[in-house]
């Protein structure tokens, strides 16, 4: 249990580490922090709006120890002030609606990249020096090296204005009522359509690359070789001995890209107008939503801390040597 | 004379580089009687795993078979096809690899790794494949209930055992045994050769047994085979190469352990280091380390030459 | 570096990042004012402008020419300075161990697992707009990555002989960081300055578009930044993005060729061999596991 007893300290410092540069950060600005901050909504904020992000960022005549703690406790409770551009909704309820469909499209298209790209890299390192084999790598790496957002911008404008396939913008059809109704689900799941497929597309090459790379490595294992000299059918060896194998590795790397991957899913829900933390995030870079930016970093940061907490379990589960092992190969 | 059960002919193996091709393997010829123990001796890089690893077409690219045959039991295995080939691995010749760290799957319990390979060619029911791994891992020694363990909750000694189980979990007539018990320590060594000769003994089975020890090779086999950079230097049965090798290599592989009967204590060894394989010296390749070499010896290799029934040696030296 | 030239898709890369490196030295001078209006907003492609005008009646072409200049000159300072910084403090975990090396590693760890972009958004967003704060807080946010590989180079290093005899010989630890270890990652320090590279520009690209950088400067990512605030998608005018997006998946593209040859001229399992390829596939002998018997069929 000890590697996740690591994992959690390091999960800890993460969270404080990242809890602590959003109080700094505004104290950093240059100049006189607090007046310039405040001079941007002097005229688009009633008073009690100025208050309210005075008392947000926890700027107060107080020495900073305790402005720090008075912050801390702030962020402990789920208070996150008010948002700016929301004016007068709490930073914490429109994160709450932003983040229910950040995780929806993002769990689902980051799951099903994996699984598609694994799966294709454990059948690309199975049949070297194939066709897919020859192919594969150069045509994912061109794919791979288009930004997010232009990938977004090109399937939108393909398949959404030119084709008109898919929706373009949005979660739901306006007209839909929110419920647990069919003609809902299915306005959910369409909207869900191309955003998914530029995030599926965008990083499905990667981790097929990963796990090609790795299965190469662990075909080459004695326990491999001894697995075929039992006659096992080739798919069993293929599965139960090296593709078992070969996840470990790529496990861990998918839990370190996972905030990579988060951060191009979020461009991606700003091109669609998709209304996850990606679109508040630039609707408040764009109107300097101060609270907003520092409310969207905390949670997004700590939704990747928790996924990140998950790919451990996962592992853990998957390798009998966690347990007892500090540190993953 | 009847068939052996194993025949090698004139067996060769490349690596297909794109910086040409490499020989690691170049005509070498042995056969492996039923119920016998032939020993395959070497040092490290001399072709003694590949030419396990060939016999059961397990190379991996870019090695290729580019000559020779490999007969079994009057099947010629270097003729098959992938699944005929699946069915006589594991089922008529099984394997026993170096370092039982490396050949146990770190993620499966060894009790379903032992299972896989009794199930590997017909359908067992559960009940029944259970029972046998029980049995097994009894025959080798192993408390069955350590069928859940993992391979790192074992030690050494016991994964080298669970290794040896696995390979007679289908009964084959040929065990091939590479290096099996190099990683071990002595003590533990000495228990798990006591344990294959016993096994050999019950069972019936043939052993191609390979090892760099020659000493100990002498104890267990009843023929061995000396390689060298990839081509067979001489064979003969086990009395006659403790007694009377007739390869200067032979000679020096012996020198290399201390005889403890002997008057005084002598270790020759041999001076230098096994050639490159890439770049084979001309003639026989063992002449650069040679200390008694003759003209002709880097000028032609030598062909196997007749000394005694059974006993044949790739050497100019009359 | 000549198995380098040697190796097909690498030449390719090469070759790529050569024509981009001269079109940013002297593009400028070949194409007018990036920023003036030349012609009627949204004019498709013709034959004055071919890549036809921006939302401004700007000339695209021009503009993606002179994007190039800022896009990549931050894209290679900062994966040259992410790589100096993670160098530093990857060889300096790895060479002195103990807390040392916890402390480090810890601190690397942190910064992996930050999310990137919402950290460079809520940096950048406090600090002046303009290159050298983009480029700062990229080297800020990315440097953890060359920092992880390094240091696990340099522990396996740090282990060999030749260390532990300037180690015994009374070397300093600043001379065994810089003179033994460090050297002696050459390949790997390449190959992760240009995986910081392509990461660089990629995210400059991205903050730019999202109106974190300067949105007056003329670069890769205020030019798509423009194209969508201009609804170059609601009026279907493909021309005013797709150049500008196609040069930087080119770039990165070019990178990563040169990136994966170098992985497998160090690494020569990750390639097939195709002279073992090509005969098996002359002798019809593909199998998936069996080793192949090719007797007569050997040229």
């Amino acid at each position: 249990m000890s590697y996740l007893l690591r994992r959690l300290a390091l999960y800890a410092v993460a969270a404080w580490a990242s809890i602590t540069l959003a109080f700094v950060l505004p104290r950093l600005m240059p100049g006189d922090p607090q007046t310039a901050m405040f001079a941007r909504f002097e005229g688009k904020m009633s008073p009690e709006g100025i208050a309210a992000l005075r008392d947000t960022f926890g700027f107060s005549d107080a020495p900073l120890a305790a402005q720090y703690l008075t912050y801390l406790g702030n962020v402990a409770t789920g208070d996150l002030g008010v948002s700016a551009s929301h004016f007068p909704a709490r930073v914490g309820d429109v994160i709450g609606a932003g983040l229910v469909w950040t995780l929806w499209l993002t769990g689902v298209a980051v799951v099903l990249a994996y699984a598609i790209g694994t799966a294709l890299g454990v059948l690309v390192a199975w049949q070297r020096g194939g066709w897919l084999d020859a192919i594969a790598p150069p045509l994912l790496a061109l794919v791979g090296a288009f930004p997010f957002f232009w990938l977004a911008m090109l399937l939108l404008l393909l398949f959404g204005f030119t084709l008109g396939w898919a929706p373009v913008r949005h979660a739901h059809a306006a007209g839909v009522e929110p419920g647990w109704t069919l003609a809902f689900a299915w306005s959910v799941v369409t909207h869900a359509a191309l955003p998914a497929l530029t995030i599926v597309v965008a990083t499905v090459g990667s981790w097929l690359l990963d796990m090609r790379n790795t299965m190469i490595g662990v075909l080459g294992e004695d326990y491999v070789t001894l697995a075929h000299a039992k006659g096992l059918a080739p798919r069993r060896v293929m599965l139960r001995y090296a593709a078992r194998n070969a996840l470990l590795p790529n496990i861990t790397s998918f839990g370190m890209a996972l905030g990579f991957v988060l951060s191009g899913s979020l461009l991606t829900e700003m091109v669609f107008s998709y209304p996850g933390l990606g679109y508040l995030l630039i609707g408040a870079v764009r109107s300097l939503d101060y609270p907003l930016i520092q409310g969207l970093f905390l949670t997004i940061t700590l939704a990747v801390l928790g996924a990140n907490l998950l790919v451990d379990l996962v592992y853990v589960w998957l390798d009998p040597r966690a347990r007892v092992r500090t540190e993953a190969p | 004379m009847t068939e052996p059960l194993l025949r090698v002919e004139e067996l060769s193996v490349e690596y297909l580089t794109a910086t040409g091709p490499v020989r690691v393997l170049d005509g070498v010829s042995f056969v492996v009687g039923r119920g016998e123990v032939f020993g395959l001796a070497g040092e490290s890089g001399s072709g003694k795993t590949t030419v396990a690893l060939a016999i059961l077409r397990l190379l991996k690219a870019p090695a290729a078979i580019t000559g020779g045959r490999v007969w079994f039991d009057g099947q010629e295995l270097t003729a098959l096809g992938d699944p005929a080939m699946r069915g006589v691995r594991g089922r008529r010749i099984s394997l026993v690899t170096q370092s039982a760290l490396d050949a146990l799957n770190p993620v499966m319990p060894v009790g379903a790794q032992l299972g896989d390979a009794i199930s590997a060619h017909h359908r067992v029911r559960a009940r029944d494949r259970d029972a046998r791994v029980a049995e097994l891992l009894a025959g080798v020694g192993i408390d069955p209930g350590r069928a859940r363990s993992y391979p790192h909750e074992l030690s050494g000694g016991m994964r080298q055992r669970v290794v040896i189980a696995m390979a007679l979990a289908q009964r084959p007539p040929l065990i091939l045994m590479d290096e099996p018990t190099t990683a071990l320590d002595v003590i533990v060594q000495r228990e798990l050769l006591t344990e294959i000769a016993r096994l050999q003994a019950e069972l019936g089975f043939s052993i191609l047994f390979i090892t760099h020890d020659l000493a100990l090779m002498l104890e267990l086999c009843t023929h061995i085979g000396v390689l060298y950079a990839g081509r067979l230097a001489e064979v003969a049965p086990a009395q006659v190469i403790g007694a009377r090798a007739r390869h200067p290599y032979t000679q020096g592989l012996l020198g290399c352990f201390p005889d403890p009967r002997a008057p005084s204590l002598r270790l020759a060894g041999i001076p230098g280091a096994p050639p490159d394989p890439r770049h084979p010296p001309a003639g026989c390749r063992f002449h650069p380390r040679c200390d008694r070499r003759l003209p002709a010896c880097s000028a032609e290799p030598p062909a196997p030459r007749v000394i005694a029934p059974g006993h044949e040696a790739s050497c100019w030296l009359p | 570096m000549i198995a380098l030239w040697r190796h097909r898709r690498a030449r390719l890369g090469l070759g790529i990042l050569g024509a981009f490196a001269v079109l940013a030295v002297v593009g400028p001078w070949l194409v007018g004012d990036p920023t003036a209006p030349v012609a009627r907003p949204l004019s498709p492609p013709s034959w004055a402008h071919w890549l036809g005008t921006t939302g401004q009646g700007q000339d695209v072409l021009a503009q993606t020419i002179c994007g190039a200049r800022t896009s990549l000159a931050i894209g290679f300072v900062v994966g040259i300075s992410q790589v100096a910084i993670g160098a530093v403090i990857g060889a300096c975990a790895g060479v002195l161990r103990g807390w040392v090396d916890d402390v480090l590693s810890l601190l690397i760890n942190v910064f992996l697992i930050m999310p990137g972009l919402p950290l460079m958004v809520i940096i950048a967003a406090y600090l002046p707009t303009g290159a050298t704060t983009i480029a700062l807080v990229l080297i800020v946010t990315g440097w953890a990555w060359s920092a992880r590989v390094i240091r696990a180079q340099a522990l396996a290093i740090a282990g060999k002989d030749f260390v532990a005899a300037a180690r015994v010989a009374g070397e300093g630890r600043a001379r065994i960081v810089l003179v033994e270890v460090l050297p002696n990652m050459t390949s790997l320090l390449v190959s992760a300055c240009i995986g910081a590279t392509i990461y660089a520009i990629g995210a400059e690209v991205a903050l730019e578009f999202l109106g974190l950088g300067d949105v007056a400067a003329v670069t890769w990512g205020t030019n798509l930044y423009w194209a969508t605030n201009d609804s170059a998608l609601l009026t279907g005018a493909w021309w005013t993005f797709v150049p500008t997006g196609a040069c930087v998946a080119l770039v990165g593209f070019a990178l990563a060729l040169v990136n994966g040859a170098i992985d497998e001229v160090g690494n020569p399992r990750l390639r097939a061999e195709p002279v073992f390829e090509a005969a098996v596939r002359r002798a019809g002998r593909r199998g998936a596991v069996s080793t192949p018997v090719l007797r007569e069929e050997l040229p």
